[in-house]
């Protein structure tokens, strides 16, 4: 009992600290948001109570959300990059090469469009842009489907992503053919989901995902010979912003398809 | 009260189904895998209860506090019509929500570091410290002006794709020009800038301010403030780098 309270005490003040950290955090915002809706718009916030309590809560689910990513997540997760990338495991029955071949690597891959994919399903950013796409267009966006087309978009892009450092391919010209591909669907794709496909890319990358990742990239461009984390560690990120924007676009054309061929037979 | 509590167990169970693929994940590759025990089995169920109840308390608060009121701040400043306030405004929530962003600053520190062990700045402190305040509030600038050139194409009504093609064409341009270490810290800072709390705050105004302006339709026009967003760090942080030392 006596025990159970003092991990209880240690857990308590792990959450205020957390807490605080959300505080310090949303205060720039509030005091903006204050600022101007009292010196500038002059009216009091309408249905202020409710919008104060809503304030509250996503303050005490931001530092639950993210002291339950530092218990549990992060630190599995990180770890798990750590084995995975280590030569021992992906040389296990064999001598380690001197020049890695990038098929040895394909647990690497899967592991990364596997994290993607999930850390994506639950970035609350996503889900709140999900919830306004599904509400502003009246249902014809399906919240669910637009989170996971987001989804397969990071998955891709940061097995990608992980591939190019294993091969040690330079980065821009992944970002431009990237570019290139953003631009010829830009021209085909429905004009309703064009704003909303590129906001996906910035959304993806937040809380959940980027710790993550970027332990994967470091793990990566650490083991990997030849490689050097300055250099090669980072850019993951700039892969699972873009490759979302090209899923969502596809998403859409893909619906426009299926629906043109549905009046098609009727 | 009854109605609400029912609510609230729903979005739990909502909640639970977003997290579940990560179990999943995690699962397989440590048991299939790597063929390892899980660790700490305690602190990792208590941290997913955590998890799980902090993004249904963060769901519920959004749609009570944070999207109401980027809503009602956009129809007010709408209905006020004064253009140089809306504006004012968007520098400042772009501004103010990007300088004290926690990633942003260990970003900033680490490119710090890099660029003083590359010999580009002095290896001192107060030459890093000045280095990655630099390019915090060339960030913060840049997702400043952002948001107000994205406000601006929302009441103007431009087509979002000339813009964000033309964004694209100067990062390309910038990345031929610009130094090479700074070219990976410039790509992913466009991917650091836009926090969990900015974002629903920020599409609440886009979306806000399309509905209240007349012409504009919600979904062609409130959406997009975020892709300027991570579009014009990449550029201004190329930008620094050239300046800084090219």
């Amino acid at each position: 009992m006596a025990w159970s309270l003092v991990v209880d005490m240690a857990l308590l003040l792990e959450f205020l600290n957390t807490l605080k950290a959300t505080l310090i955090d949303v205060l720039p915002i509030l005091s903006i948001i204050l600022v101007f809706q009292l010196l500038v718009i002059r009216k009091p916030i309408p249905k202020v109570k409710q919008v104060g309590f809503g304030f509250f809560y996503v303050l005490i689910g931001l530092a639950l959300f993210l002291l339950g990513l530092e218990k549990a997540l992060f630190p599995l997760g990180k770890m798990m990059a750590e084995q995975l990338t280590d030569p021992q495991f992906i040389y296990a029955e064999q001598a380690i090469n001197a020049i890695p071949s990038w098929l040895d690597y394909m647990w690497v891959y899967i592991f990364a469009a596997a994290i993607g994919f999930s850390t994506t399903i639950a970035e609350p950013s996503l889900i709140a842009v999900a919830i306004k796409a599904e509400e502003v267009s009246g249902g014809a966006i399906n919240a669910n489907s637009l989170r996971i087309s987001v989804a397969i978009g990071v998955a891709i892009g940061i097995a990608l992503g992980s591939f190019r450092i294993v091969a040690g391919h330079p980065i821009h010209y992944y970002i431009i053919t990237g570019y290139i591909i953003v631009v010829i669907q830009t021209m085909f794709c429905p004009k309703m989901i064009i704003p909303l496909a590129y906001d996906s890319g910035g959304v993806t990358t937040s809380t959940v995902t980027v710790p993550l990742v970027a332990a994967l990239g470091l793990g990566l461009a650490s083991t990997i010979p030849g490689r050097s984390p300055l250099i090669d560690g980072f850019g993951l990120i700039a892969f699972a912003s873009l490759c979302p924007i090209i899923a969502v676009m596809a998403y859409a054309q893909l619906t426009q398809i299926n629906t043109h061929n549905k009046q098609n037979t009727k | 009260m009854h109605q609400q509590f029912i609510l609230f167990f729903k979005s739990l169970i909502g909640s639970c189904k977003d997290l579940l693929p990560i179990i999943l994940v995690i699962a397989f590759f440590q048991f299939a895998v790597l063929q390892q025990p899980l660790p700490n089995l305690g602190d990792i169920f208590i941290g997913l209860l955590l998890v799980v109840l902090g993004l249904t308390f963060f769901i519920y608060g959004l749609e009570m506090g944070l999207f109401p009121i980027g809503e009602s701040m956009a129809q007010s400043f709408a209905k006020k019509g004064s253009i140089w306030w809306l504006l004012t405004f968007a520098f400042c929530l772009g501004f103010g929500t990007t300088v004290a962003e926690p990633s942003l600053i260990a970003v900033a520190k680490e490119a710090a570091n890099v660029a003083a062990k590359g010999g580009i700045i002095e290896l001192s402190k107060v030459a890093q410290a000045e280095y990655a305040n630099g390019l915090r509030f060339t960030v913060a600038f840049s997702v400043g002006l952002a948001i107000v050139v994205g406000v601006l194409r929302i009441i103007r009504g431009w087509p979002i794709h000339y813009l964000i093609i033309g964004g694209y064409a100067m990062v390309v341009i910038m990345t031929a020009f610009a130094p090479k270490w700074i070219i990976g810290i410039a790509y992913d800072s466009g991917g650091v800038t836009t926090s969990t709390i900015t974002v629903p705050l920020v599409t609440a105004l886009g979306v806000g301010l399309a509905s209240a302006i007349k012409g504009r339709n919600p979904m062609v026009d409130g959406f997009g403030l975020i892709a300027f967003a991570s579009l014009t760090p990449m550029v201004f942080v190329m930008v620094y780098g050239m300046v800084i030392g090219g």
